[in-house]
């Protein structure tokens, strides 16, 4: 079945960043903006050169102040992309159909926050019941490390796996992270003893090395089209695919209601329209970095985009798949774990650094990179 | 004793916790076509009707999946199991289980709801159920 899709016709341009740090000592607008400016100048582009702008619903960062602080002169397109996290990726899907379809010629993507200094997320911070979680906090789901291993918990049961198997996963992302100059965990590696010392923030699901970090840090991104891609001072990288899926009787932070809470079924619906796009499948990519918020999503993602089979990813992880001489290197950066939790916007910029041969971790001549997040995800290939 | 946040309720869940009230679990139901549906919507997503009705649940499921819920930053706080019950009509939802040793917290247990009042919120729970009770239908082998 054929899809409405920009394989081949965008690409990403510019990638920027702040520091990540737990006080950034700043205003989040000003982190939005250095990130911005590292990405601009990156793609060799001045600030009238863009005239669209993707961001977070949950963003703080008004569009029209940043576009002041940038000096940006004229906005023809802007639009925000829901469900946190999850929807990290979908922020590229909005920008490469702009481009794609002439709203725009090249659009920043931002996300920036205080998010450990500021507001932080894995704090239950709720006092009243949103819409839609009368079924969840009044019963004590008050933070997304509860509501999320409530799910986490039956996939453990299914497979007969502890908390000593996510631990794996965790040394594996401080391994990476510790040879990366921009991660928080920079030189500060773990062993599997460690993780298993650290305290119970889920018992028995999580424990404090099992959850990402809370950081404070902006990361932003040019996306444009494809026939700019031998104009630029940097290599260009294509978004050979990019999509977002959603399956009926789900939910963004868990999928309390669907048949069998050991999988992942919206994973392998990204996953299924990401091959789709390309005609690639599991065994093409050469490296994913895989959203974590909590280190069993890349168990159930790794089963869920076909890289192993159901309840097969503890032995994956185990027997050194995603170490950087593995057959599918994860991570490289060090992940939400290791390196920082920019809502998972940072995993798209090690994708592009590891396609472009700068990456702290760098593997050898990699072709094709999956970026996903549960949800949301893209492949990036080398363009032209 | 655990601090409970209330229910916010809304037009289309007030059935719910007005059946709370009374010591009742309430399903909501599609008014045209009669399926069963949790957490509530206001229109059914099979036949588009937005008359809804309410069935009361039998009260019997089993443990789907559970956790230990300790307050992360208040730790005198008393900490309570949440569960994810699958019913006995097929549907799920979140509650917490009482009257249960934390070591003995099982997947696939048989419970049945309960109502109790906790911080001065009334709310549906489950307790472990008698084996010797009905076996309920779909429950696992």
């Amino acid at each position: 079945m054929s899809r409405v899709t920009v394989a081949g016709s965008t690409i990403i341009a510019g990638i920027g960043q702040t520091e990540f740090s737990k006080h950034s000592g700043r205003s989040e607008l000003q982190l939005a903006a250095e990130a911005a400016r590292s990405a601009i100048a990156d793609a060799g582009m001045t600030p009238a050169d863009i005239d669209g702008m993707v961001t977070f619903t949950q963003d703080s960062n008004d569009e029209l102040l940043l576009m002041r602080s940038l000096g940006i002169p004229e906005l023809r397109y802007w639009s925000r992309t829901p469900n946190g996290g999850a929807g990290a990726h979908t922020t590229i899907q909005h920008a490469a159909l702009a481009v794609h379809g002439g709203a725009a010629k090249a659009v920043l993507v931002y996300r920036a926050f205080n998010e450990r200094s500021g507001r932080r997320f894995g704090q239950p911070n709720a006092r009243v019941t949103p819409p839609g979680w009368n079924w969840y906090l009044p019963f004590g789901l008050d933070t997304p490390a509860k509501t999320y291993s409530l799910g986490f918990q039956r996939y453990m049961f299914r497979y007969g796996l502890t908390n000593e198997d996510f631990g794996r996963y965790t040394v594996v992302a401080r391994r990476h992270a510790a040879t990366n100059p921009n991660a928080w965990f920079h030189q500060r590696p773990i062993t599997l003893e460690d993780h298993q010392c650290s305290r119970w923030i889920v018992e028995p699901i999580l424990r404090l090395l099992d959850c990402c970090q809370e950081s404070d840090g902006g990361v932003a991104m040019i996306v444009t089209t494809a026939d700019r891609a031998n104009d630029l001072p940097n290599r260009a990288v294509k978004v050979a695919a990019v999509a977002d899926a959603h399956i009926n009787d789900g939910n963004i932070m868990f999928n309390y209601y669907h048949g069998d809470l050991a999988e992942f079924p919206e994973a392998r619906a990204l996953g299924r329209q990401l091959y789709e796009q390309t005609g690639l499948g599991p065994s093409d990519i050469d490296a994913a970095m895989l959203y974590e918020n909590f280190s069993p999503v890349v168990f159930l993602q790794l089963e869920a985009l076909g890289f192993c089979g159901p309840g097969e990813a503890a032995a994956f992880i185990a027997e050194g798949n995603i170490d950087l001489t593995g057959t599918l290197p994860v991570n490289t950066h060090g992940g939400l774990l290791g390196e920082a939790y920019i809502h998972g916007l940072n995993n798209i910029l090690e994708g592009v650094r590891q396609i472009r041969g700068t990456a702290a971790n760098q593997l050898s001549s990699p072709e094709t990179i999956m970026v996903a997040g549960g949800h949301s995800g893209l492949i990036l290939q080398p363009a032209g | 004793m655990a601090r409970v946040i209330p229910p916010t309720v809304d037009a289309d869940d007030e059935y719910f916790w007005d059946g709370v009230k009374e010591h009742r679990l309430l399903l909501q139901t599609c008014g045209s076509c009669g399926t069963l549906r949790h957490p509530p919507v206001p229109m059914c997503g099979r036949c588009h009707a937005t008359d809804r009705g309410v069935q009361e649940a039998q009260g019997t499921g089993h443990v789907h999946s559970w956790i230990i819920s300790r307050h992360p930053s208040e730790p005198d706080d008393q900490a309570r199991v949440v569960v994810l019950v699958e019913l006995t009509e097929g549907l799920r939802l979140v509650g917490n289980l009482v009257d249960t040793p934390f070591d003995q917290v099982r997947n696939e247990m048989p419970v049945e709801v309960c109502f109790r009042e906790i911080d001065g919120v009334l709310l549906p729970q489950f307790r472990p159920r008698s084996v010797e009770g009905p076996v309920p239908m779909g429950s696992p082998t």
